[in-house]
């Protein structure tokens, strides 16, 4: 088991340091000069320019940068925001919890949907729900963030349409609900403010919907190949030949070995969900890292988005390790395997 | 049982909506911004929408521009007196000026000369305490040439501040109504000095203004509340909501279901919607901006004003007015828009004539002629499309036998480029005015000092330049109209410039909101503004 974990901590190591070396270069590598674009149509002097730069460092050679923001890394220090002036790691975390609340209701959502729709489409298989669930998972999983969510906004959120939900934000700006925790549901659950916490709720429903739609499509159809699969193991038809009850067979043989593709799955949805909440934050308005992200990339705030882009795949990684973990808690087979 | 699952499903939702819109507080107005503020300290900062959320709604400057003009007026200096030389500016304070008291400052004393010598002396002297804080660049202070402008800064007494200049400048007056020179309280930075939180003080802002800052949730909500000893008495409203949405259309749909009450820049395409949307009062006013097409007038044959000119001539703007900004502006003739002071409008433009156009180039020996039009990648407020733009000026000119390539780069790049005085080609870009000062378009677009930089047509001519530094010096205001309204009857001598257009601003509202004004600088300012009960 130690073997096993040193030798998934000892591979994060040089992925680690492609992440570095990819964020580093890849805003450096866009056109743009973070100066001329502070400075607009006024435009600075050649000196003032160089002066800016030097300010910030970008008048060393890049290795010597590149270093540098290593050896930030290693102190827990990943530089100061060009535009807010403010260290990119409180940046970062001040905006965290938001991403989290919904990529948290998202992945939820798409689970509790996407697995039992897809346990349901494999024991019909052929059935017409079959058939329909999985037109419904192609479409999900082909629909383009930016139009979908701005489709659920005037058909739910339109006075002109149903005017069911709010368009966008977390919380209606009628109520003034004190940073505790950072998500919304749970510091408005703790403020004073009645009616609070239907309000960030109700500012949920459709962000959830659009970020959870590729994750509930994957999932449902992940769910039903990998039960197809196990539904069709000899120890299934032996189960139903000693006369198992179909639930007995379904939930608890079947699905269990077919829960390690889903939670594999579910493990790699959570990088597709913070690359999602990039375009569904920027929609909904949502206060999270993905609209960070983007704002800091137009104004090439160079510190923001290296460090940003190094958090993220740090956390993708993490998860993908916790994933690794999990399958040998699921299936011990796997566990003494690579032991 | 599907249909009847989701009409379960939409009631809550609509019950959790309708759970949003219970909470009635008392004359609360939401502003759904374009964006998140940089900062608090407007100094600090170039972007408006941080102007919007510090200078415009939480400070006071010395003096400052009248409401919905370009007029100045008193604010923190009840009068001011220049001296005969015009180097010496001694302003004379408000007494009786209360700072916000906030849940993290309480203000022991009010506003005095103290103050001014802080907000000035912080961006000024490098040796300052909090000079360096938050980056410690002071882009406005910089470009506006304050540094070289600003000999000294002499505390009085109490209430009396002299500012001491370099040089005659009578621009001054208006560049001390911008956000820059807002006044901060000296006694709330040695408070944060004292308690080693110096960065605190550029992020949660104390100031005297018509409202005081209450929180700011990252890139979703900015609250403020009215002030209630606002010298100049407390504002209409109680609450002011900043709600930061991104997306214009998003901002529309918010503005329909009343989740905020004013919005800035619409999308163009969405503009006729509104004009007939019941939900929507559809604000418009002529920008303080001009948009226009630099030539090269170091690189031959744009150093011929006749080339210049016969250009201009083959040019329809009236088309582009059409096609581009679909009616939402005027054509340009002047390098200053109508509404600023000393606009001449005995000027004639080079009116559209392409026959003209090519005789005038047959005269000045150019014939085959190939260049480049350089079209901006973004949207800016004095030219919605300039891709568009430059296709319709390439179609026209190619109807003169010029033959002429787009080309684009990306934004920070492309302000780069355009300004080497070996750029080949002319570019399309604009401009928006700073302090209703004619100086802040002439001197900063079209003055020797901006070659290489900010004059983008590269162009220095002696009979121009001196008009306008004359201008600058002179505090006789007659004086200044005559010498910029000769200014511009050679600039259209010259030619520097294909002038295109002056864009109209748009700003939807909710019918509900009461005396809102267009702020002729793009900014939003909502003391004064008030609900409907």
């Amino acid at each position: 088991m130690i073997r096993f974990i040193l030798t998934k901590l000892g591979l994060l190591i040089p992925t680690f340091l492609g992440v570095t070396l990819v964020a580093f270069s890849f805003i450096r590598m866009l056109p743009g000069d973070p100066v001329e674009l502070l400075a607009g149509e006024r435009s600075v002097s050649p000196e003032r320019h160089a002066e800016l730069m030097a300010a910030l460092g970008f008048d060393k050679p890049l290795w010597e940068q590149y270093f540098s923001f290593l050896v930030g890394i290693l102190h827990g220090d990943l530089g100061t925001s060009f535009s807010s002036k403010q260290p990119v790691l409180e940046e970062f975390f001040v905006r965290f919890p938001a991403t989290i609340e919904l990529a948290t209701c998202a992945i939820i959502f798409a689970a509790l949907i996407g697995l039992p729709a897809g346990i349901v489409a494999a024991v019909k298989r052929g059935s017409a729900f079959d058939h329909t669930l999985m037109g419904i998972s192609l479409t999900g999983y082909s629909m383009p963030i930016f139009w979908w969510g701005l489709l659920l906004i005037i058909l739910f959120s339109s006075p002109d349409m149903l005017g069911l939900t709010p368009v966008s934000g977390r919380i209606s700006a009628l109520f003034w609900v004190d940073t505790e925790t950072g998500f919304m549901l749970i510091d408005s659950l703790l403020s004073d403010e009645k009616g609070a916490f239907r309000s960030a709720a109700a500012h949920l429903v459709l962000p959830t919907i659009v970020l959870g739609t590729i994750p509930m499509a994957i999932i449902a159809r992940q769910t039903r190949s990998a039960m197809l699969e196990i539904l069709g193991e000899d120890y299934v038809r032996t189960a139903k030949a000693k006369g198992l009850s179909p639930f007995r067979i379904v939930g608890i043989h079947a699905l269990r070995n077919a829960l390690i593709t889903v939670i594999t799955v579910i493990g790699l949805q959570v990088g597709v969900l913070l690359a999602g909440a990039i375009l569904t934050e920027t929609i909904f308005s949502w206060p999270g890292i993905g609209k960070w992200m983007i704002d800091s990339i137009s104004r090439r705030d160079y510190f923001a988005v290296q460090g940003g882009i190094v958090l993220i795949a740090s956390i993708v990684m993490l998860v993908n390790l916790l994933v690794d973990f999990m399958y040998g808690l699921i299936n011990p087979r796997i566990l003494h395997r690579r032991s | 049982m599907i249909k009847r699952g989701l009409l379960a499903t939409a009631a809550v939702a609509g019950m959790l909506a309708m759970g949003s819109f219970s909470a009635a507080e008392a004359k609360t107005l939401v502003f759904c911004s374009e964006g998140s503020p940089e900062g608090f300290t407007p100094a600090l900062y170039t972007a408006g929408t941080t102007f919007d959320a510090s200078s415009r709604q939480v400070f006071n400057r010395l003096v400052e521009f009248e409401r919905g003009s370009t007029t100045i007026v008193p604010a923190l200096a009840e009068g001011f007196e220049v001296s005969e030389d015009g180097t010496e500016y001694t302003f004379n304070l408000r007494k009786g000026v209360k700072f916000h008291t906030t849940k993290f400052f309480t203000p022991t004393r009010d506003f005095n000369a103290d103050d001014v010598i802080f907000s000035f002396e912080r961006q000024r002297n490098a040796d300052h305490p909090y000079n360096k804080i938050s980056g410690g660049n002071y882009e406005y202070f910089n470009g506006m040439s304050m540094p070289d402008l600003i000999k000294d800064i002499v505390k009085v007494d109490d209430y009396t501040v002299k500012f001491i200049l370099n040089r005659p400048e009578a621009p001054f007056i208006a560049n001390m109504g911008m956000d820059f020179a807002s006044i901060h309280s000296a006694e709330y930075a040695d408070a944060m000095a004292a308690a080693g939180t110096l960065d605190d003080f550029d992020q949660k802002p104390v100031g005297t203004g018509p409202f005081q800052f209450e929180d700011y949730q990252k890139d979703s909500q900015i609250r403020y509340k009215a002030h209630p000893d606002y010298w100049s008495g407390k504002a209409p409203l109680d609450k002011l909501v900043f709600s930061i949405t991104p997306d214009a259309s998003v901002r529309y749909q918010k503005l329909k279901a009343g989740e905020c009450h004013v919005m800035p820049y619409p999308n163009p395409a969405d503009l006729e919607a509104m004009a007939s949307d019941s939900d929507v009062n559809l604000m418009q006013q002529e920008g303080l901006n001009v948009g226009y097409l630099a030539y090269n007038a170091l690189m031959p044959p744009f150093d011929n004003p006749k080339v210049r000119k016969a250009l201009n001539m083959a040019v329809n703007k009236e088309a582009i007015i059409d096609a581009v900004f679909q009616g939402a502006g005027k054509v340009a003739k002047n390098p200053i828009p109508p509404t600023i002071w000393s606009y001449n409008d005995a000027t004639v433009d080079d009116g559209y004539d392409p026959e003209a156009a090519k005789a005038l180039l047959a005269e000045a020996g150019v014939s085959g002629l190939t260049t480049k039009i350089w079209a901006m990648p973004v949207q800016r407020p004095y030219n919605p499309n300039a891709r568009r733009m430059a296709e319709l000026i390439q179609a026209d000119w190619a109807n003169v036998g010029v033959t002429a390539e787009i080309v684009s780069y990306e934004w920070g790049e492309y302000l780069k480029r355009s300004k080497d005085k070996d750029r080949d080609g002319a570019v399309l870009l604009g401009w928006t005015g700073d302090n209703g000062d004619p100086d802040n378009f002439l001197a900063v677009l079209l003055g020797c000092d901006g070659v290489g930089g900010s004059n983008r047509a590269q162009w220095c001519h002696k009979p121009f330049e001196d008009l306008i530094q004359k201008a600058k010096t002179t505090s006789d205001f007659d004086e200044r109209i005559r010498l910029y309204e000769e200014a511009q009857i050679v600039f259209k001598e010259q030619a520097p410039w294909a002038t295109i257009a002056h864009s109209v601003v748009f700003k939807p509202i909710r019918p509900e909101v009461v005396d809102f004004r267009i702020d002729p600088f793009g900014g939003h300012v909502f003391y004064g503004v008030d609900l409907k009960e």
